[in-house]
This record gives structure tokens, sequence and C-alpha cells, in this order.
């Protein structure tokens, strides 16, 4: 393999990577606060593409226009959900809440069949995007390097609003006793929809960015991505953003290099995530960063 | 000995059942009689994952794993050699699996036990997990079954999957073997296994102090489902006489998963009847997909609609009755005649009485 080639799949294998930290990051999110594997957070992802689709395709507005348009609907939709699916069961058993919560994924992905159509649909990437710039034998298209980009600075963003403001104060308490944060006046309820919302928002943003990436949209788009972003979180330690980011970049970097390195694995990629995931839960169950958490009686 | 009457109805419903078995084998007609067969693979399935999800309370994704395995296990030994050829026209079989052929029940037990086999293997490691840990190792275990069958070409035919397997799981084979899996469940769930696997379901650390070995518990009831769920996937390839591999998918679990939330996580009865019904409407709901007249306006086609009303119906039950249609308990004729006086209660409340203050 030639040095350029090289570069070429390592930049293919970190936009990959980024996107794939950015959904893991809303699963995590959600994870460390209500203990709860949003199962549907995949198809917020898919949503959030399509919305952006029919917002340039139907309203014609710029692609930026409807960016804002769809980042806006997915983080209310995710809201939404929290209150409708997840809220009534929060005191019940773990197994009612991910029952729930499957029940959810499955119900948004018929309902995205019956709005939008079993049929993939060709997205239409804006120039910008499009555009392939060559660096001397590498040429890479510029939404590539734009994904790892805006990965960052809404990481920066994101663990900026955890660690320093109030409002991120308040959601790693909840996320650590959600019964003395609430005696210490903390709105619970408040709190949990905000995450919803910044998590659906990142899930947004990974799925627009997807379909720049992978021009073609599908009602059960989300479901792969989504899974292997929860192993990504998983591994990088749930319930932690920088291990969600981790595992996001790990799973990207292996699954491109390794089909790029051993062609012959090619068939089995979409396996690589859950062996990567049952080596990890295997040694290190709580993730790479995750803290071990003893048994109370 | 003299029978209570209980057991006088139960004879007599049993009877009435099988008599309404063989009718329904000569009477019905082809479609009618594949859904009615599909509602006893259905019953083993649903009994099998609630055998971990209910009795053990293992929330476990990968059942549609261990059916595949079962299903392809069954079905390369039951294929005859002139089939496999006919099969296997892109890359040949291997030649181990080339003139193989057993009989029926002997693959379909081969197969169960090649499931059962998977499940132990997978559930030593992975039973160590918890709750959401280890429902997504399963799941995870599941795609990897599947991406391995679509990749081991030589033995599986990948993508391509298998064609025109002899129609073996007939009306009877379906439903003896449905009765003998009710059977057992209802069995074990008597002995002192099923109440340590319950004793865990309640409380792993409780029963771990009162005794009962908590790991070899899970790794049992681990293994019989996987086994349970093998025989049910190697009935389905034979009654649908096509597998391949895009077959197994988690939609498959998520059936699954709906008739045992449906029916209440611990019933082997509230699993029966769900199993039947939700069968019966996955069919005739099939309507619902297709161009409607509504005498105000025709709808144009909407496919979809059918798994949008049934993800609603699993949705709505989880959130308003968690517990299902039986919640943990089993049908039993004394219940029957309970919900009969009670409604014979309400019937004499709403009737005015005659020579009463109404009259």
């Amino acid at each position: 393999m030639t040095l350029a080639l090289f570069l070429q799949h390592i930049a293919n294998a970190l936009s990959l990577g980024s996107l794939y930290a950015l959904i893991a990051i809303g699963y995590t999110m959600v994870y460390g606060i209500l203990r709860l594997i949003n199962f549907a957070h995949g198809d917020v992802f898919m949503l959030g593409a399509y919305v952006a689709f029919y917002g340039t395709a139907l309203l014609a507005l710029p692609w930026w226009a409807s960016l804002i348009l769809a980042i806006a609907c997915t983080s209310l939709f995710g809201i939404g959900l929290e209150k409708v699916a997840y809220r009534p069961l929060r005191d019940s058993p773990k197994i009612s809440i991910m029952i729930s919560a499957i029940g959810a994924s499955y119900l948004i992905e018929n309902l995205a069949v019956l709005l939008f159509g079993g049929r993939p649909k060709g997205v239409e990437v804006p120039e910008l995007m499009g555009h392939v710039v060559n660096f001397g034998s590498v040429s890479i298209v510029v939404v590539s390097l734009v994904i790892p980009v805006f990965t960052f600075i809404l990481l920066a963003i994101l663990l900026w609003i955890v660690h320093k403001t109030k409002t991120g104060m308040a959601m790693r308490a909840v996320s650590t006793d959600v019964e003395a944060a609430r005696l210490m006046a903390v709105d619970v309820n408040g709190i949990v929809s905000f995450t919803f919302g910044i998590g659906s928002l990142l899930a947004a943003f990974g799925g627009i960015l997807w379909s720049f990436k992978y021009p073609q949209l599908n009602p059960l788009m989300g479901v792969l991505p989504g899974l292997k972003c929860f192993i990504a979180a998983v591994i990088g330690g749930i319930g932690s953003i920088g291990g969600a980011v981790l595992g996001g970049f790990l799973l990207g970097i292996i699954e491109i290099l390794t089909v790029a390195l051993l062609p012959t694995l090619s068939g089995y990629r979409d396996a690589f995530a859950f062996v990567l995931l049952i080596v990890v839960l295997l040694v290190k169950p709580t993730g790479l960063l995750g803290k071990r958490q003893t048994e109370k009686v | 000995m003299k029978l209570t009457k209980n057991y006088q109805y139960s004879i007599v419903a049993l009877l009435a059942f099988a008599i309404f078995l063989v009718l329904a084998n000569s009477f019905f007609d082809a479609f009618t009689l594949r859904v009615f067969n599909l509602c006893a693979i259905y019953v083993i399935l649903a009994l099998s994952l609630n055998l971990l999800n209910g009795f053990t309370g293992l929330f476990s994704l990968g059942h549609s794993g261990f059916m595949a395995v079962g299903a392809y296990v069954c079905a390369l030994l039951t294929m005859p050699p002139e089939l496999k050829e006919m099969n296997y026209f892109l890359v040949p079989i291997v030649p181990f699996l080339k003139n193989l052929t057993l009989p029926f029940i002997p693959a379909l037990l081969l197969g169960g036990l090649a499931a059962a086999f998977v499940g132990f293997l997978i559930g030593a490691p992975v039973l160590r997990l918890k709750d959401d840990y280890l429902a997504i190792a399963t799941l995870g275990f599941s795609e990897i079954i599947r991406v391995l069958i679509t990749n081991a070409q030589t033995i599986t035919n990948g993508a391509q999957g298998l064609k025109g397997l002899p129609r073996f799981a007939t009306t009877y084979a379906v439903w003896i073997t449905a009765g003998l899996v009710t059977l057992f469940m209802a069995l074990l769930m008597r002995s002192s296994y099923g109440r340590a696997m319950k004793a865990v379901r309640d409380d792993e650390l409780a029963a771990e102090a009162m005794g009962v070995n908590v790991f070899k518990v899970k790794v049992t009831s681990f293994t019989v489902s996987s086994f349970i769920a093998g025989v049910g996937g190697a009935l389905l390839g034979h009654m649908i006489t096509t597998i391949d591999p895009k077959m197994f998918t988690f939609l498959l679990t998520f059936n699954i998963l709906l008739i045992v939330v449906l029916g209440g996580t611990g019933s082997i009865s509230g699993s029966v009847i769900a199993a039947i019904v939700v069968t019966i409407l996955m069919e005739a709901l099939r309507f619902l997909d297709e161009p409607m007249n509504l005498i105000f306006f025709r709808t144009a086609g909407l496919p979809g609609l059918r798994m949008v009303v049934f993800s609603l119906m699993l949705m709505i039950v989880v959130i308003f009755r968690q517990r299902g249609l039986m919640g943990g308990k089993e049908f039993s004729w004394d219940m029957l005649r309970n919900a009969g006086a009670v409604l014979a209660r309400l019937g004499r409340k709403i009737r005015p009485r005659k020579g009463g203050r109404n009259a």
C-alpha cells in the first residue's frame, strides 16, 4: 500500500470515527443520567437527516438553513420522545423501559416508512461539501475534513456546558444521584429534557453530515450506525463523554483500516463492532474509561 | 381416583383441540393452515424467550441468532444431495456435508442441540453481564452469527440462502412440538429448577444467599432457551421451505418480544395466547398496508401501517399495563369461573330487577 492510499484511509477513518463519536455522545449522556439505552437514538439520527433533506428539497431552503431547521425539529422530537415513552416508566424495572425504547425505535422507523416511503432517497450534497481537494496525490472530499472539525467544535461546546455551567453541574449531579440532586433543588425533569435535547441535537448533526458523506437516505439508515455508536459508547465507558469520543474514533479507525488492510475480511465489517464490544465487556466490563460500580444491597 | 372438575374440563378442552387440529388439517385452505401452523411456531419461540425474560429475568435480544443456527443445521441435515447440488451453484458445498442426509426428527433435535451448544458457548462469558449490557451483548452475538452465516458460503450458501427445503413441518409436527414445549415449561416451572430461576429473577443476591448457584441457573436457562429457539427456527425453516440470513434479523426477535410482553412476562399461558392472537393479527391486519376504501375517501396503499400498529400496541402495553395480558399469572378454569361470576354480577347490576324500586 502506498503512503498516499494509507493517508486516504486515515482521513476516511477519522471522518467516520467522528461521526460515530457524535452519535455515541448522545447515548452516553442519556445513559449517564437515566441508566437507559435510548434505542431510538439511531432513529433520531435518521429523522435529522430526513428533515434536512425535506428542508432543501421541498422548502428550497439553503443547506445551512435546513440544517438549523432539522436540528431544532430533532431536538424537540427527542424531548417529546422522553416525555411520552420514558418518563412514565422512570420508576419501573429496567426491562420495561428498555422494551419501551425498543418499541419507540420500531414505531419511529415504521412511521418513517409510512411518511417518507420505503424507497431510498438521494441527497443533493451542497457544492461546498462535495468539493474534492487534492493534497499531492491524496484527494479528499471536503465533507470528510469538515466532519472532524465540526465534531471537535461541538465537543468543545459540550464539555464547556457540562463542566463550566450551572446546568452542566446539575447534569453531573443528576447522573451521580437523582434523589440527592432533587433534594438540592435540581429540576430533575428539566435536566433530563435538556439532556435529551442535546443528545438529539448531536444525533441530528451526525445524521446530516452522514447524509453528505453517504448521500442516500432510507428509514432504516439509523439502525446499524445507532447500534455501532452505542457499542462505541460502551467500549469507551458509558456515561463518560471522553469515553464515547474515544470509542467512536476507535471503532471508525478499526473498521476502515481492517477492511483496507485485509480486504478478505470486508464481508465481516459489520461484525467488528460487536466482536470488539464483547471483548471489551469481558475484559473490562465498564469500558475503557468507565468507573467501576459496586452493587449495593 | 376421582378426577376433579378442573381436570375433566382440561381433558375435554384437549380433546376438542385435537379434533380441531384434525379438522383444520383437512379443511383449512393452504394459506389459513399456514397461518395456523405459524401460530404454533410462535408459541414455541415465545415460550423460549419467556423462559429467559420472564422466568429467569435475563433480558436477551439474541434469539434470532439461535433460531438461525437451529434452522441452518436442521436444513443442512435434511436436504437430499440433489437439492444441495441445485442450491450451491455459486460455490460448491463442503464435501463433508454433501451426502449427509438424516430423517427430520433427528435433524430437528440436532438443530436444537447445535443452537443449545452455541447458546452455552455464548452464555458462559456473556451471562456475567447484567441488564442492558447483557441485552446488547446478546444482540451483538446474534448479529455476529448472522454475518458468519452470510460469509460462510461453502457451508451455508451465503446470502442466497437455502431454497426448496422439504416441507416436514406439518400441522401435526408443529402443534405436537408446541404442546411438548408448553408441557415442558409447565413442568419445569413446578420443579426446583424453575423455582431457582424465579428466585434468580426476583433477587439475585437473596437467591445466592439461599444457596442457589446463580451463574449455573442462568447458563442452564440460557442453554435450554437456545435449544427451544433452535427447534423453533428449524420448524420455521421447514414450514416456509426457504431460509436465508436476512430472515433472522432483529425484527424477528422483536416480534417474539412483542408476543412475550403482550402475553405477560412470566406467564406460560399468556405467551401461548398472545402468540396465537398476534400471529393471526399480523396476517389479518395485512389489509392495513393495502389500498383501503373508507366510504368517504380511498387511501392509497400504506405500506408500514401494520407495523406502526404493532409498535404502538407494544408501547401502550408497556406504558399502561406493564404486566401484559396475564400479568405473570397462569390460566386456570377457576379464573374463567371467577370472570364468569364477575360478569354475571355486573349483568345483574345493570339489569333492573323484577319488582324492584324502578318497576
